[in-house]
């Protein structure tokens, strides 16, 4: 071939640079995430595999249902009716931002923005701040 | 019905005082009847109409009020304290000549020339705003409300430029810093997202009248124009009440009484 | 063909490097504006749209103006633009990139720009603007760089060229009464709310463009041995000084028709833009100066004798550019909101990072004409032996 003298180096560079980060995660354990679990609930709206797959399209059906069809009770596949609001019912469980859903988050390196307009500390069950 | 007008004020009156002694609750600013948590329970009997609108009787309304007001909305709603020409306001006063361009105010009576009136989102039947949004992140909802989805806002401000009636605000920067008190039960929005009155949609479904309806004492009702029950529907049949630019055709859906 | 940009002189590079340098420093600006939020224009609650939706507004118009020479050249068979033709068409990528530049740095949430896409909206004339230029932006790098190759390789264009010469002739015209109807349809506002305003564009488009690209043209002429031909140049001078006719007149029907009505709604606009309301005149010296340079720009052009004379043509097409865009990328749009819907005045002046942020798009632009003009002129070279 033409130019061999660049192209092969080339591709080796390449390649190395491509297989660099399974190198060197060969042999490390999997990926394990600390997550702090909500003190007073057991159960989540959905099952917890589940959550952790798609909660994020949970939310989004979450947010057209509720701000588009103006639909804002969720029944889960358990019967349990839920207020649909990243706020006042994801966060009355899950309390610290920090300590449940930025673990996982700045683990795989993701950046919701969800956080930017929805408060963080919803105003507790038992009624005043 | 053939009640009499005293009949109807006694009704709105004790309608209001009964909604007032609610909101004017020992939680705090921006307090709601429930300030509590909504559950999903709240949402078992909201409001419902084919077509919301707005009376406002400009003549009971002074300023306490009208602050009382704009409180009530603009502390649940997280709406921040900006000074300057990028304030952001969903509900404000102004003087007659600024609600009511087109009357060309000459010859004003002496209490309409002093008096302020409440501005806010007509949410109309026609409403160009919802005509020119490229992503329908504003959109006109079944029940006549002209609702704001923030989260496919792209903040082109096109719906801005096609308000005739200056309703709407866009977030020039982060809001957050500005809001005084946050409420944790509502959401604030983000810099770059345009945002305005939604006729309390979140207490609408929950069964209850917007905040500033509630705040107002009895000068503001609000109900269902297409129900000829409805107490909007009343007053209008009782009282002439006129609408801001409606030689453009936009329809709007709040209506003053001088 | 690309590559011929690859190689040139050190003026060459040197334009090249000052665009990159400008689109640097504007870049700079652009991120504190993505990272704080457009509160660093000196747009408001009142004014929400300035200067650039005003600079998208009159570089589509630059882009529109490229019919002015293919509806001749294609249509009619002028064969007098065989030179300029590939020049404009080129103006005219540069100009539509430019423009959809504007519009991302002027909205607040650029990453969610595609739920334009995701979410499409028929009854948005944005949603039409969006889907006109792009299109536009494809006929133009399709039939630019075809014609082009095809020159290069002393081939006949392929078949399906003229017809998409023929459709990029229509479509030049619609994108610039599509972006008129994003005014034009608002109640909102009276000041644009005429049906002349999309006339108005056109006949503004069709001075301003050529204008510009003749004088680019002067300029490539002077730089390099690339003479665009005497018939051409004065051709396009003649489009040019009729299409200001045009542009003039009917800013005229505009006043007439506001001032003799005497409806405030139509007047207001005009009498803030010309002598100020309330103590707010801030808009005036832009608004007499832009008269006084078109005015001007139309006595030098219409005498034919002074047209043909490349002393006096230069001056007078620089006043009209400097002129129309004074008009349309300075008044058009504050007027459109001014004054606000409750009769007040709220003063609106392009900040310095606004200004450097719209520089960074004009400087994007100069670098692609650069690179597009480059090829051009190598080919042309190539093929003809000189330039």
């Amino acid at each position: 071939m033409y130019n061999a003298k660049f192209i092969i180096p080339g591709l080796i560079v390449f390649l190395l640079l491509v297989l660099f980060p399974f190198v060197k995660g060969f042999g490390t354990p999997e990926m394990k995430v600390e997550l702090e679990k909500p003190k007073t609930a057991k159960q989540c709206v959905l099952k917890t595999e589940q959550m952790r797959d798609s909660h994020m399209v949970l939310l989004n059906e979450w947010r057209d249902m509720a701000l588009r069809e103006d639909k804002r009770v969720y029944t889960a596949p358990d019967g349990k009716k839920y207020d649909i609001s990243l706020t006042n019912t994801c966060l009355q469980c899950h309390e610290n931002k920090e300590k449940f859903c930025d673990k996982c988050h700045n683990e795989v390196g993701v950046d919701p923005y969800c956080f930017s307009c929805h408060n963080l500390a919803p105003v507790k069950k038992e009624g005043g701040k | 019905m053939h009640g009499s007008r005293r009949d109807f004020l006694k009704l709105a009156g004790v309608t209001a005082m009964g909604l007032s002694a609610a909101t004017l609750g020992l939680l705090g600013d921006g307090a709601q009847a429930a300030d509590a948590l909504p559950q999903a329970a709240d949402f078992a009997n909201p409001l419902t109409a084919k077509r919301w609108a707005m009376v406002i009787d400009t003549a009971k309304l002074d300023e306490d009020t009208m602050e009382k007001c704009i409180h009530a909305c603009h502390s649940f709603h997280n709406v921040p304290e900006i000074a300057g020409k990028q304030t952001i306001k969903w509900l404000w006063k102004d003087e007659f000549e600024a609600t009511f361009p087109s009357e060309r105010p000459d010859y004003l009576s002496e209490d309409v020339k002093k008096r302020e009136f409440l501005l806010l989102c007509n949410h109309c039947t026609n409403p160009p705003c919802v005509r020119v949004c490229p992503t329908k992140a504003t959109f006109q909802r079944p029940d006549g409300l002209v609702a704001m989805d923030y989260h496919r806002c792209i903040g082109c401000r096109y719906c801005m430029a096609a308000c005739p009636f200056g309703a709407r605000s866009f977030n020039f920067q982060d809001p957050a810093p500005f809001i005084k008190e946050v409420n944790p039960i509502y959401p604030h929005r983000t810099r770059g997202v345009v945002e305005k009155c939604t006729f309390c949609v979140e207490h609408l479904a929950q069964g209850q009248l917007p905040l500033c309806v509630q705040a107002s004492e009895g000068a503001m009702v609000f109900g269902d124009l297409s129900d000829p029950d409805s107490v909007v529907r009343k007053v209008l049949k009782e009282k002439f009440a006129i609408r801001r630019k409606p030689e453009l055709g936009t329809e709007p859906g709040v209506f003053y009484i001088l | 063909m690309l590559e011929k940009a690859l190689k040139g002189s050190p003026r060459y590079f040197g334009m090249l490097l000052a665009c990159l340098a400008i689109m640097g420093i504007g870049g700079g600006f652009y991120l504190y504006q993505l990272n704080h939020g457009l509160m660093i224009t000196g747009m408001s609650r009142d004014v929400s749209w300035g200067f650039y939706i005003a600079q998208f507004t009159y570089m589509v118009g630059v882009a529109a103006s490229a019919v002015m020479l293919v509806l001749p050249y294609y249509f009619h068979h002028y064969k007098a633009y065989a030179k300029m033709i590939i020049m404009g068409e080129f103006l005219a990528i540069a100009a539509v990139i430019m423009c959809l530049g504007f519009i991302i740095i002027d909205i607040g949430q650029p990453q969610r720009a595609l739920n334009m896409v995701l979410h499409p909206t028929p009854n948005s004339i944005l949603f039409w603007d969006m889907i006109v230029l792009n299109g536009y932006l494809v006929l133009n790098v399709v039939i630019g760089w075809t014609s082009l190759m095809s020159y290069w390789k002393r081939m006949t264009p392929p078949g399906w060229l003229k017809p998409l010469a023929y459709l990029s002739i229509i479509w030049a015209f619609s994108i610039h009464t599509v972006t008129a109807f994003l005014y034009a349809g608002l109640p909102s506002r009276e000041y644009w709310l005429s049906a002349i305003l999309a006339a108005r564009f056109l006949s503004s488009a069709f001075c301003s463009g050529p204008a510009i690209l003749l004088l680019l043209t002067l300029l490539i002429k002077k730089l390099t041995k690339f003479d665009p031909g005497k018939e051409a140049v004065k051709t396009l001078a003649t489009t040019i000084t009729y299409a200001m006719c045009v542009n003039v007149f009917f800013f005229l029907l505009e006043v007439f028709t506001s001032f003799y009505s005497n409806i405030p709604g139509h007047t207001d606009p005009l009498i803030f833009l010309f002598t100020g309301i309330e103590g707010h005149t801030y808009m005036t010296p832009f608004m007499w100066t832009a008269t006084l340079l078109g005015l001007g720009s139309l006595f030098l052009l219409i005498p034919v004798k002074w047209r043909e004379n490349r002393e006096i043509l230069v001056p007078a097409l620089i006043m009209l550019v400097i002129g129309t865009w004074l008009d349309k990328g300075m008044g058009l749009i504050v007027a459109g909101f001014t004054p606000n819907p409750f009769e007040k005045v709220t003063e609106y002046l392009p900040t310095g990072s606004e200004l450097m942020i719209a520089l960074m798009i004009y400087a994007t632009g100069g670098f692609v004409l650069t690179i597009l003009w480059k090829v051009a002129l190598e080919v042309r070279g190539e093929v003809e032996g000189k330039l």
